[in-house]
């Protein structure tokens, strides 16, 4: 268990910048996930930290040891890490116990000692019945047990992970998912995750840092993350959500086509001139019949656009009267509204988070 | 990527013991220099010596355009640049007529039995063209060829029905040899056509026989050429064939005539020259054939095959089977037969009876004779060094390519696939020129041989690694990185055992060629280190058929073993992908 941190990592290829000043200090024993779409460098950042690439600028250390920087790179072999591939990498010429016990191996552990510290993570793994067989013989889930066991056996100092369950089906990802954080929560290892399903990054970590284009976008809890976003970036991409601008004039801000007044937000917000912009949660948007009385919250006119039903609620657009932008509204499944009907749509501005 | 490319090199800062552990200095660049260097010798030192050969004068070096002058100053010598190219275009003809039916019998419809066109196949390839001709020798000789023999005992006629001595016969046994070129290449490319190209002509009206003239023939007739092109490309660099039939009948060809120019008076620079051709051709085909082949814009070229398929052609499909059976008999069972009886017989001219039969043959091929002994454990001594070697190479070429470990590493695979566009033939008189006078005067030792063997067979051993190491995730490796083993453990202990397959296949592709070569081995063989090929090239001048019999079952036996082994340890696809 260690301390990681990245201080200014910059990864050049030709003139694109892979990854653009990525600085993460990561705590001893912490969950941090690297959250983002394809192409946002956080497979790249995760390469640096095992050492298999070298970063263009930067530093990486370890309980303050220099791993990595632009002349030096300590070989990965070196580094008391240890990682969890997206194809698994599990050795198809070694048993489940061969590969588990491989790593204990190379650290020149006795044999019994091996055998002792191979089954009892093999227990832990509830992998155990399954010891003598080859990797062939194993299921998607299983295998990625096997890795699991693999890389913790070693009780390594970070524990590196490059997007583990995007080969796994739905359920056994949602499976998966919980027995990574049990696993981290048993042993304790700083952790770093790769993932673009922010459900695994929400489920596992203790903290999430979202990439976009090379660049940390915002490193925070999953509730901050989700209920603070920073940027439009992070609030579109953690979650659904309606993006709309305001203008404060004289104590209120002017939407296109509604206004809301401005004492209704939180202080700070209230305190910002200009152009603004929100993140509005589908689910934090209500719709009421035309002609209800308000219950303290502002409302305005809408019409229904469009609708679907998905089970456990309604999607509905709708377009506040007026306006050209249509809303996403997430309803429960007893409010029904037909397309075309006029409907209030109720705000909550102590919820709308200002970018 | 740049990162892997130079070794990690110590910053200023840090004391001294720390940074040791950051000079973690891989051997990986010495490894770059080491192929690099030994790809010269093996491919660029020969080629480039048969050039600069071919521009100098014999004895003192000085340069000249003579030998030029004199390859192609002499009718005879363009004669047998006409008449090879005469014999490539024909032999590639007869090779379309045997496989074409064949491969769509097999590819597309309902003919029972479809092992049977295998069997042939294989046989084809088991058998060497040189043994193929010697069975032939004793089916169709003009005097004692039986089929001649009974011809005259039927008819009262003087002369022989077919003699194989003839510029027919030469190309009935390359065609024999070469159609499963042709069979492979267009079977290939049949499998990728989807029945329901055939099905939408039929639904308007087409009848079967149209719709596989006119929709399936023109969308396999790339595969087809790319066929042609090799079985062309086969029969101009042959030297067995031409050799034990075509001196006798006095036709004159391209590899013939090199080999003269081996013999008395000694002609290396103009056979250098005269050499030239035989590449350039080869070059351009190859380019050629390339061009075709990755043709876009063809359906049968995306992979995607669709559903087949076989169709119901009713009787016809034991006319195929016939024609299957056919073209085998020609090309294995007849030879191959008449061969086994030869081995066994006294002499060939007694016919078969009890008082003919002996074993004396195989007594002094294995037992007495040194000469026969010696060409034996030469054959597999220089096969399987020169696999072992071949493979290294490849090996180490290919896992430096993939991982992409040093820049420019595609000069070293550049390198390793050069040679499949050099005849065996070219290759040979390369090596003569570079390495068998002094300073090396490697003339006529085992070394110089092994070494063209491994030259001449680096493209199928390199097309094996390659095709290996990219079937395993580099993550394999990285994982053992990550855990704490550096490169050598991950390929001791993860690489090394995933690629046991890919060795044994690369080994055995080039030992079973390797142990029957001949046109690259004819050149540089001295009195001490002769092969089976080269001695039954000999022996057959000799006019010794029982005792060459017995040598070519000894190969046909050794050859059928390890091609059951690799069936069997490897796979069906063994022998038989077409892009090696």
């Amino acid at each position: 268990m260690a301390k990681l941190d990245l201080n200014g990592i910059t990864k050049l290829y030709g003139e694109a910048r892979a990854v653009d000043d990525v600085n993460l200090s990561i705590e001893e024993g912490e969950f941090v996930s690297l959250l983002g779409p394809s192409g946002c460098g956080k497979t790249t950042t995760l390469r640096m930290i095992a050492g298999f690439m070298r970063p263009s600028s930067g530093t990486i250390t370890m309980e303050g040891r220099e791993l990595s920087s632009a002349r030096t790179s300590l070989p990965p072999e070196r580094r008391d890490m240890s990682m969890i591939f997206q194809s698994y990498a599990i050795w198809p010429n070694m048993t489940v116990a061969q590969n588990v016990g491989f790593g204990l191996k190379l650290r020149k552990f006795s044999k019994s000692e091996i055998d002792r510290q191979v089954m009892e993570i093999l227990r832990v793994t509830k992998m155990d019945h399954l010891a003598d067989r080859y990797p062939a013989e194993l299921s998607g889930g299983q295998q990625q047990r096997v890795a699991l066991a693999r890389a913790i056996v070693v009780k390594p100092g970070v524990l590196l992970l490059d997007e583990p369950l995007s080969n796994l089906d739905a359920n056994l990802r949602e499976e998966m998912r919980f027995e990574i954080r049990r696993l981290h929560d048993e042993f304790g290892i700083t952790t770093v995750y790769v993932t673009h399903d922010q459900g695994e990054a929400m489920v596992a970590s203790d903290r999430i840092a979202v990439m976009n284009a090379g660049r940390i976008e915002q490193i925070d809890t999953p509730f901050d993350l989700y209920n603070k976003p920073r940027s439009h970036f992070v609030a579109s991409f953690i979650g659904r959500t309606n993006l709309i601008t305001g203008k404060q004039v004289g104590g209120a801000f002017e939407f296109d086509g509604f206004r809301l007044d401005a004492g209704a937000f939180p202080a700070e917000t209230a305190a910002r001139t200009g152009m603004v912009d929100f993140s509005v949660r589908p689910q934090l948007l209500r719709l009421l019949p035309e002609g209800s009385q308000p219950n303290g919250k502002p409302a305005v006119q809408a019409v229904v656009d469009e609708r679907s039903y998905l089970g456990e609620n309604w999607d509905y657009l709708v377009r506040p009267a007026g306006t050209g932008k249509a809303l996403r509204v997430s309803a429960l499944p007893s409010d029904r509204h037909e397309v075309g009907a006029t409907v209030m749509l109720e705000f909550d501005p102590e919820q709308m988070v200002a970018l | 990527m740049t990162d892997n490319v130079t070794p990690y090199v110590g910053s200023a800062a840090g004391n001294r013991g720390y940074m040791r552990r950051f000079l973690n200095l891989e051997p990986i660049n010495l490894l770059w220099a080491l192929l690099f260097l030994v790809l010269i010798v093996l491919v660029v030192g020969p080629i480039g010596f048969l050039i600069k050969v071919s521009f100098q004068e014999g004895g003192n070096g000085s340069f000249t355009l003579d030998n030029y002058l004199e390859a192609y100053g002499r009718w005879r010598y363009l004669q047998a640049l006409i008449n090879s190219c005469l014999l490539g275009a024909c032999t590639a003809l007869l090779c379309v007529i045997f496989a074409v039916p064949m491969a769509w019998a097999v590819s597309r419809t309902n003919m029972p039995a479809k092992w049977f066109a295998w069997a042939s196949v294989l046989g084809a390839f088991i058998l060497p063209p040189y043994l193929t001709s010697i069975g032939w020798i004793l089916i169709a000789g003009p005097n004692s060829g039986w089929l001649n023999e009974g011809w005259r005992w039927l008819t009262g006629a003087e002369t022989p029905l077919f003699n194989i001595y003839s510029f027919f016969g030469i190309v009935l046994m390359i065609a024999l040899n070469a159609f499963p070129f042709i069979f492979l290449f267009t079977k290939a490319g049949l499998d990728m056509i989807s029945t329901e190209m055939e099905e939408a002509a039929a639904i308007l009206g087409s009848p079967t026989w149209y719709t596989s003239l006119k929709i399936t023939l023109p969308l396999v007739w790339p595969s087809i050429l790319g066929g042609i092109i090799i079985v062309f490309l086969e029969s101009i660099a042959l030297f067995g064939v031409p050799a034990i039939l075509g001196i006798p009948a006095r036709i004159n060809l391209v590899t013939t005539q090199l080999f003269q120019f081996f013999g008395y008076p000694f002609k290396m620079e103009v056979a250098a020259a005269y050499a030239m051709p035989l590449l350039l051709i080869t070059i351009s085909l190859i380019w050629v054939q390339r061009l075709l082949l990755n043709r876009k814009g063809f359906v049968t070229q995306t992979g995607k095959g669709g559903e087949r398929r076989e169709l119901d052609i009713g009787k016809w499909k034991w006319v195929l089977l016939a024609w299957c059976g056919f073209v085998g008999a020609l090309a294995m069972y007849l030879p191959g037969y008449t061969m086994v009886v030869a081995s066994f017989s006294e002499a060939w001219g007694k016919g078969m009876s009890a008082s003919n039969l002996t074993l004396a043959n195989y007594y002094d091929v294995l037992f007495v004779s040194r000469l026969t002994q010696e060409a034996i454990v030469n054959s597999f001594y220089f096969a399987g060094v020169a696999a072992c070697g071949a493979l290294t190479i490849a090996l180490c070429v290919a896992y430096v390519v993939t991982r992409k470990l040093v820049p420019f590493a595609n000069v070293l695979a550049f390198l390793c696939m050069a040679p499949f566009v050099i005849p065996g033939i070219v290759l040979a008189i390369g090596f003569y020129a570079a390495y068998a006078p002094p300073p090396l005067g490697l003339y006529g030792t085992s070394a110089i041989i092994i070494v063209a063997f491994i030259a001449r067979f680096l493209p199928i051993s390199y097309g094996t690694a390659a095709a290996g190491m990219r079937s395993i995730n580099p993550e394999m490796e990285e994982a053992v990185r990550v855990l704490g083993g550096g490169r050598l453990t991950a390929i001791r202990y993860v690489v090394a055992p995933l690629l046991k397959k890919t060795l044994f296949a690369g080994f055995l592709l080039v030992f079973i060629p390797a142990t029957r070569e001949l046109s690259a081995a004819i050149f540089l063989v001295g009195p001490s280190s002769r092969v089976m090929s080269v001695l039954i090239f000999d022996m057959t001048e000799e006019g010794r058929f029982e005792a060459v019999a017995a040598i070519g079952c000894i190969i046909l036996v050794t050859t059928t073993f390890f091609v059951w082994l690799g069936f069997k340890l490897v796979g069906r696809d063994f022998m038989m992908r077409t892009n090696h």
